[in-house]
């Protein structure tokens, strides 16, 4: 009765064995750095600037979420009418960190920086997050484009649904406001 | 003379006003000076304002930092995360002969999640299920231990787990929660042939081939299909002090690079369900799905076979094949309201020549109040060898969090 148990134990320790030494695609973990989202983003290094969340953009921005916001304000960079925000929301236990690029009121990109729920990883593939282009948002600040989820992984793609909702509110906060960057 | 004296008057007035209006050098210097005292006063106080605005400035920011610090900063509770699902059923079944009847309202599943989060890479994680509302003897419900393992990230592409942990086969056997599929009560293919929900012991890895294709490989604890029996449902011990004499080996592939796309094949072997007791019957489970989601439409298919060794039809004439698949076409009408109907067909003792085959139709709506709760209604219509089938409605409600 042991030889079975031997042999799964063979099995598993020359797959886990392979599996180290192999370049296999990276399933989990950090994807990209903020500042070289950042960099890639714009074409000319663009300005620093904070959104203080005032009470109005709190309330909408916590809807949007479906959770309220223990910050206080949200860093971005800003370039003319483009913005891009690093922002995080939890898929099903752990945070993920999207970067996501606005410009002119639509999504010109969304990436998954930084992944670390066990399932789900499939948000960061770029057939994935490509589905967010040019998505605007509705007078109920949802999404105005339909985005086809991941079976078994339905917390990822809400979170990711949610943050490039957010990301659309806070630009036209920002675009609409007398922001000096 | 009049006009000499208004002349004189004139240009006196005129020189005096001249010299009020035009300082002497000395006077300018004075003035300077006067000017210049003021300008360092103001550059002084200027300079005073912008230092206390720089230091306004970082007080605002070390506040504004700690409290975000104080908000944000990850803590002990949130390194340990709680959850759970639950759903109330109710079932009005009638058999196609009017023999049998079930009609009962029941707190199906109530189940309880913990994980705890050791390092950005060990973690803990567990299901403790109460089924029926009240377990114990002479009631109908059980409390479960589903899963409790430790996961290992080993390498960025490598995921290992040893501990209790859900067969990683079908479609709803990793992931059940209520919101996430259509019909009251779970699909019988998968209770009946693969059988979920199911979970052994042992230890299991999984990674990424490329992008968008992944596996699953575990060596685990197997079913113990004992004299008498012979659906692989009997055979599930639960990991409660379960006969470990043979152990039983899992696999799985699957393709996930199209958004809204899932197809997945799993495969498992078991040297000898009896374990070790009388002759020895090998298993082996082929499963096959597609999930595929597009826009408002999604359909689910499910094929899933299990072949034993002909000894089991000592047991069970046919049993030593069984068989089952259902296809679930549904609609979103829209956020919160969705359609759906399924066919399925499922049988355990697939291998005999009788007819022992159990089809079934199910039509019904899910109704998510919150993307978390849902409410559901079906209507079942099945067919079964001796008007055996049961036809009816259920009812029910349900959430996750």
């Amino acid at each position: 009765m042991l030889k079975p148990t031997l042999k799964a134990l063979l099995l598993i320790g020359t797959v886990l064995l392979t599996s180290l030494s192999s370049p296999m695609v990276s399933a989990k973990g950090v994807y990209q750095s903020g500042p070289d989202f950042i960099a890639e983003a714009f074409n000319q290094p663009p300005n620093k600037a904070t959104l203080w969340l005032t009470n109005d953009i709190r309330e909408q921005a916590a809807e949007i979420l479906g959770r309220s916001l223990p910050e206080l304000r949200v860093r971005y960079h800003k370039l003319d009418n483009k913005t891009a925000w690093i922002l995080e929301e939890i898929g099903k236990e752990m945070p993920i960190t999207i970067g996501v690029v606005v410009a002119e009121g639509k999504i010109e990109q969304v990436k998954i920086l930084a992944y670390r729920e066990s399932r789900g990883g499939e948000v960061r593939y770029p057939a994935y997050t490509r589905q967010y282009l040019g998505a605007s948002l509705t007078n109920k600040n949802n999404l105005d484009q339909s985005i086809d989820g991941i079976t078994g992984a339905t917390l990822s793609v809400w979170a990711v649904n949610k943050v490039a909702a957010l990301a659309l509110y806070y630009h036209g906060q920002v675009i609409n406001s007398r922001d000096p960057s | 003379m009049n006009n000499k004296l208004l002349a004189l008057v004139v240009g006196m007035n005129v020189s005096m006003a001249a010299a009020a209006e035009t300082p002497s050098l000395e006077q300018l210097w004075n003035m300077v000076q006067e000017q210049q005292a003021e300008i360092a006063a103001l550059k002084d106080q200027l300079s005073e304002s912008n230092s206390r605005l720089q230091e306004t400035e970082i007080v605002a920011e070390a506040t504004v930092a700690a409290m975000e610090q104080f908000a944000l900063a990850p803590t002990a509770s949130k390194k340990t995360t709680f959850g759970g699902y639950g759903e109330l059923h109710y079932n009005n079944l009638e058999t196609d002969d009017a023999s049998g009847t079930k009609d009962a309202i029941d707190f199906h599943r109530f189940v309880m999640f913990t994980g705890h989060q050791f390092t950005d890479s060990i973690r803990f994680f567990s299901e403790l299920e109460l089924e029926h509302s009240l377990s114990g003897n002479g009631h109908p419900g059980e409390m479960e231990l589903e899963q409790a393992y430790i996961e290992w990230d080993a390498t960025e592409n490598l995921t290992a787990k040893a501990g209790l942990f859900l067969m990683p086969i079908g479609i709803i056997n990793e992931t059940h929660e209520p919101n996430t599929f259509y019909g009251t009560e779970r699909n019988n293919v998968e209770k009946d042939i693969i059988p979920a929900t199911w979970w052994e012991a042992g230890a299991a890895i999984n990674g990424e081939i490329t992008e968008g294709l992944s596996y699953d490989l575990a060596a685990h604890s197997g079913l113990y299909i004992a004299e008498g029996d012979h659906k692989p449902r009997d055979g599930r011990q639960k990991v409660a002090k379960a006969k470990a004499d043979d152990m039983a080996f899992t696999g799985r592939i699957k393709y996930t690079a199209i958004p809204g796309l899932e197809l997945a094949a799993s495969f498992q072997h078991q040297a000898d369900v009896r374990q070790g007791e009388g002759v020895a019957i090998d298993g082996t489970l082929f499963e096959t799905h597609i999930a595929w989601q597009r826009d408002n439409f999604q359909l689910r298919a499910l094929y899933a076979q299990w072949d034993f060794d002909d000894a089991i039809n000592t047991t069970k004439l046919g049993a030593d094949e069984q068989t089952g698949m259902y296809i679930e076409p549904s609609f979103k009408l829209n956020d919160k309201l969705g359609l759906f109907a399924r066919y399925s067909s499922w049988d355990n003792t697939a291998g005999s020549s009788t007819d022992s085959e159990i089809t079934q139709i199910d039509l019904g709506i899910n109704y998510w109040l919150h993307p978390n709760v849902v409410f559901k209604f079906d209507y079942q219509n099945q067919d079964a060898p001796g008007e055996s089938g049961y036809d009816g409605i259920n009812m029910g409600v349900g959430y996750s969090f």
